[in-house]
């Protein structure tokens, strides 16, 4: 039996005003189990806490029920007393007299008759209460980020100048993502390049900073503060430890026919190859589908050739296991295959091109060198026209686009068509849009920069085809202002296309229990309030990956990535909530509806040896929560068809004593 | 006999992140709803087993309502879902069983709706109030 | 904007298309190879159908220009389907009209192999009640 004590506050006139404090005092004072009961100004003040402590000493209470202002307002305050007490702080329950009692009812009489309903419900909840610990567990000071591109690298960065140690897993031979492709930057026009690779150096060199590149995630176990991640590092067929990135191999390499995916296919690569002159790490890569002496055993030419002697045909895959703190997704985006629109002509027509291969064909390192030639005859567009929202902000069951805004085209194509009127003063460039988003500091004057100074013809309309006319492409186009249908030659079509979350990322966001939406994209733990951390405890967001963004808004979120996860693993241990489910072995049967429901992978299986009837043991497979992951939703305790699973602090009992009080 | 005015007793299991919150807007705004609703907090709808449900029936309950954040919304990502899909088989068998529909409810409500839990509240309560008594699930023995 | 309107609301229902699911971006129209002919064009079909603005359209020969090739329905990215709406216009003159004089036992033996199922469809409509 508890020895439970009633604090009735009177939160000033708040409580009392309405409720008869004194009644309810009275009362609850004839409750079973209550040993003390009493009513007060201020529970919450100094002398009301005072007030308890004693209590507590001079009754030895083993309960408290305070009937005050909200339990989201202070509880943690009446627990905080009761433990300084030497109480067990999940010993007090909160009866909510103010917000729901006397704010809300006028009549004394009524109000008080709650009240006091309230009370016992909270008396029959505290009789059912056990004390609970919160549990700690210690935090690996080592953060990993999936994914090297903009946003990894910045978090990577801010997590080791907060000096912590960072492992970057990269899956392409460089790190540089989709920032690397590109040629300016909007709203400012500097070069992609002399933004991007002095931060990859950084990253290179820092002392605390380790970059797998040519790595995939293969497997991630374990919860905040304790991950345990395997990485596959791909065969490279080239010791990174020795290849010095001179580049000789990719010069001899006579096998010159892989596409280059760093220029978009526009142009070959050898099997040997260095992504891109500033490719970090600057380490040569073979590609086993095209290089002869994997695939035949005839060639060996790069090998003969280098002098650091790094190139190891006979190389493997390796799995490495690291422990990790916190884990960042930051595995960033790809544009939606065009081909897809039919209509639009791509994958027909060459000279209708996607704004990421446009990106390529403008850079100074691209296969044109920067000047802009159409990829069919290498000549130069007169006419360009650009088409935007190109599978964007589709019905949610089209099956070619996204639902979503992309967020980025409306600025990049106001960019491409400025340096293109730039550069080329005599090109005619139109853009079709639906409306031009241009939401951002400097966007909307860059986009009426490339209106008014540079004469790019904004139509509001959409292309409704593209054929082959000739050496020109024929568009066809509404001009939804004029209430024309407009029919273009042009010798460049450039779609803006839709982009996506990279394939990788719904696997990734398996391995991590981290939930996504319909769109892959990561979901955040709130949208507004927690919006760099996803809802699994351990897991945070970093870029693209849980919505489009600009790269100032990358970079700003990858840093917000950062604080969040420096902020854990500056902890040496963490507190975990005790209030979570825990499974009664002898009652639960195995059937796995718990661990289907849990959304934190918190539920495991395990064979356990049982005492059986005359003197044998039986292996039985029981349900077993983690404390450190769950966080205490309860889905699991109505799964149960045994009725072995329960929640802390919310028993199935307890709830229930709570209904038949109230309804007595 | 002495007749009084009838009052239904109404039990509404709220989850802590949203509705109980939202009722604790309700109050701060000081937006009444009648007193026979009597708030349970629970950590999330999906907590909310339909033993609980048949045990506030049982015991002489004549409305039962489980409020939870909105869908896409809930705390722990996915619990709503489960609450939303279980209470509608539940209450299609409280509903075979003869406990009319409308003395069963699962709403929607955010920490900011203090009005619409209010608003949720007093209407609910007419409805029950409307139907009258329960007697169906009623247990007599836990009269006594 | 009035939906009210007996005439919007039977062009809705027999169309079965959800007008407000439109983004204006004319794609319909950039795509209509009947452009020329039309006084009204497929965008603008769905804004004004939006509005109520059925007799206009009822009144106009674009009804008849438009070919039902159902090449705005194909491209249009938010599931809009003009097209349809034009038919359930034309259906609802022809109605008007009186003109359904064919019997639904005559169909069958109309039938075509070069006939475009799209008219089987709408004789099917026009009959079946």
């Amino acid at each position: 039996m508890q020895r439970i004590g009633v604090f009735i506050c009177h939160c000033g006139t708040n409580i009392a005003g309405t409720v008869d404090v004194k009644a309810v005092a009275e009362a609850l004072s004839h409750e079973a189990g209550v040993v003390f009961s009493t009513d007060y100004q201020y529970m919450c003040s100094e002398s009301g806490q005072q007030l308890m402590r004693e209590a507590i000493r001079e009754h030895r209470l083993t309960g408290i029920v305070v009937g005050s202002c909200s339990p989201r307002m202070h509880e943690a305050t009446f627990r905080k007393a009761a433990a300084a007490e030497g109480l067990n702080s999940y010993m007090v329950e909160i009866a909510n007299l103010r917000e729901h009692v006397s704010w809300i009812h006028k009549d004394m009489k009524e109000a008080t008759e709650k009240a006091i309903i309230l009370g016992r419900a909270a008396i029959a909840k505290v009789h059912l209460n056990a004390p609970l610990q919160a549990g700690e567990s210690p935090v690996t000071k080592r953060a990993l980020v999936i994914g090297g591109g903009i946003a990894g690298i910045q978090t990577a960065l801010d997590i080791a100048e907060a000096g912590f140690e960072v492992d970057i897993v990269e899956k392409s031979p460089t790190i540089g993502g989709k920032m690397a492709q590109l040629d300016k930057t909007f709203p400012t026009l500097d070069c992609a390049a002399c933004i991007l690779t002095p931060k990859m150096v950084d990253a290179a060199q820092h002392e605390k900073i380790t970059i797998y590149a040519y790595s995939e995630l293969e497997a991630v176990k374990g919860y905040i503060g304790n991950f345990k991640a395997q990485i596959r590092r791909k065969a490279r067929f080239v010791d990174e430890t020795k290849c010095t990135g001179c580049g000789i191999c990719t010069e001899k390499c006579p096998m010159k026919k892989a596409p280059n995916e760093f220029n978009m296919g526009f142009d070959k690569r050898g099997a040997v190859y260095i992504p891109f002159a500033q490719a970090v790490p600057k380490v040569a890569t073979i590609d086993a589908d095209y290089c002869l002496m994997l695939k035949n055993g005839k060639c060996g030419i790069c090998s003969k050739v280098c002098g650091a002697g790094a190139i190891d045909y006979k190389q493997q895959d390796e799995i490495i296991e690291r422990e990790y703190g916190a884990i960042v997704a930051a595995t960033g985006f790809n544009p939606i295959d065009a081909k897809v629109y039919g209509e639009y002509g791509y994958g027909t027509c060459p000279d209708v091109v996607t704004s990421l291969e446009l990106e390529r064909l403008m850079n100074a390192a691209g296969p044109t060198n920067g000047t802009l030639l159409r990829p069919s005859d290498k000549e130069h567009p007169h006419t360009v026209v650009f088409v935007q929202c190109v599978g964007s902000r589709c019905t949610e069951t089209d099956e070619r686009g996204k639902p979503y805004c992309s967020k980025i085209c409306c600025m990049y194509t106001a960019k491409h068509a400025m340096l293109i009127r730039e550069k080329y003063p005599d090109t005619d460039v139109y853009v079709f849009y639906i409306d031009v988003r241009t939401p951002g500091k400097n966007f909307d004057e860059f986009y009426r920069r490339a209106v008014e100074q540079y004469g790019v013809h904004y139509i509001k309309g959409m292309v409704g085809k593209v054929t082959q006319n000739g050496k020109q492409l024929r568009v066809q186009a509404s001009d939804l202002l004029a209430g024309e249908q407009l029919h273009i030659n042009a010798d460049l079509v450039v779609l803006a296309t839709a982009i996506e979350p990279d394939k990788t990322a719904r696997s990734i966001g398996t391995m991590l229990t981290a939930s996504m939406d319909t769109n892959d994209f990561f979901t955040e733990a709130h949208p507004k309030l927690r919006p760099v951390e996803s809802p699994t405890a351990g897991i945070f967001l970093s870029g693209v990956c849980q919505g489009p963004k600009d790269i100032p808004e990358t970079v700003s979120q990858a840093s917000a990535c950062a604080a969040k996860v420096i902020g854990v693993l500056a902890k040496d241990k963490l507190t975990c909530n005790p209030c979570v489910a825990s499974s009664d072995e002898l009652l639960c049967n195995g059937c796995s509806s718990c661990e289907k429901v849990c959304p934190y992978g918190a539920i495991t299986y395990t064979d356990k040896e049982f005492r059986g009837p005359n003197r044998t043991t039986l292996i039985r497979r029981v349900a077993s929560v983690n404390p450190a992951v769950c966080q205490g939703c309860g889905a699991c305790t109505v799964a149960c068809p045994s009725g072995a699973m329960d929640l802390k602090g919310f028993t199935n009992k307890q709830i229930m004593a709570e209904v038949d009080a109230i309804c007595k | 006999m002495q007749v009084t005015e009838y009052k239904p007793k109404i039990v509404a299991f709220c989850c802590n992140w949203c509705s109980y919150a939202g009722a604790d807007g309700a109050g701060s705004a000081r937006l009444s709803y009648p007193e026979e609703v009597k708030i349970i907090r629970v950590p999330c709808s999906c907590r909310v087993n339909p033993m609980f449900i048949l045990r506030a029936f049982q015991r002489g309950a004549d409305g039962v309502i489980i409020a939870g954040c909105h869908p896409g919304d809930c705390h722990y990502t996915s619990g709503n879902y489960f609450t939303r899909r279980r209470m509608a088989l539940l209450f299609s068998m409280l509903d075979y069983l003869g406990i009319e529909r409308e003395r069963t409810r699962v709403e929607w409500i955010s920490a900011a709706e203090g009005a619409k839990f209010s608003k949720t509240m007093t209407e609910f309560c007419a409805t029950v109030a409307a139907l009258g008594e329960n007697k169906r699930l009623e247990d007599l023995r836990c009269k006594k | 904007m009035s939906h009210s309107n007996h005439a919007t609301e039977q062009v809705l229902r027999s169309s079965g298309v959800d007008v407000r699911k439109c983004m204006r971006c004319g794609k319909c129209t950039a795509t209509c190879p009947a452009f020329d002919e039309m006084e009204y064009h497929p965008h603008q079909f769905v804004y004004m159908v939006e509005k109520g603005e059925i007799e206009k359209l009822a009144a106009s020969p674009s009804i008849y220009k438009c070919l039902s090739c159902f090449a705005c329905v194909d491209r249009c990215p938010r599931g809009v389907e003009p097209a349809k709406l034009v038919e359930a216009v034309r259906l609802s003159v022809i109605r008007k009209q009186g003109q359904n004089h064919m019997s639904p036992d005559a169909i069958p033996a109309l039938l075509d192999e070069d006939m475009p199922q799209q008219l089987f469809v709408t004789a099917l409509r026009k009959y079946s009640k």
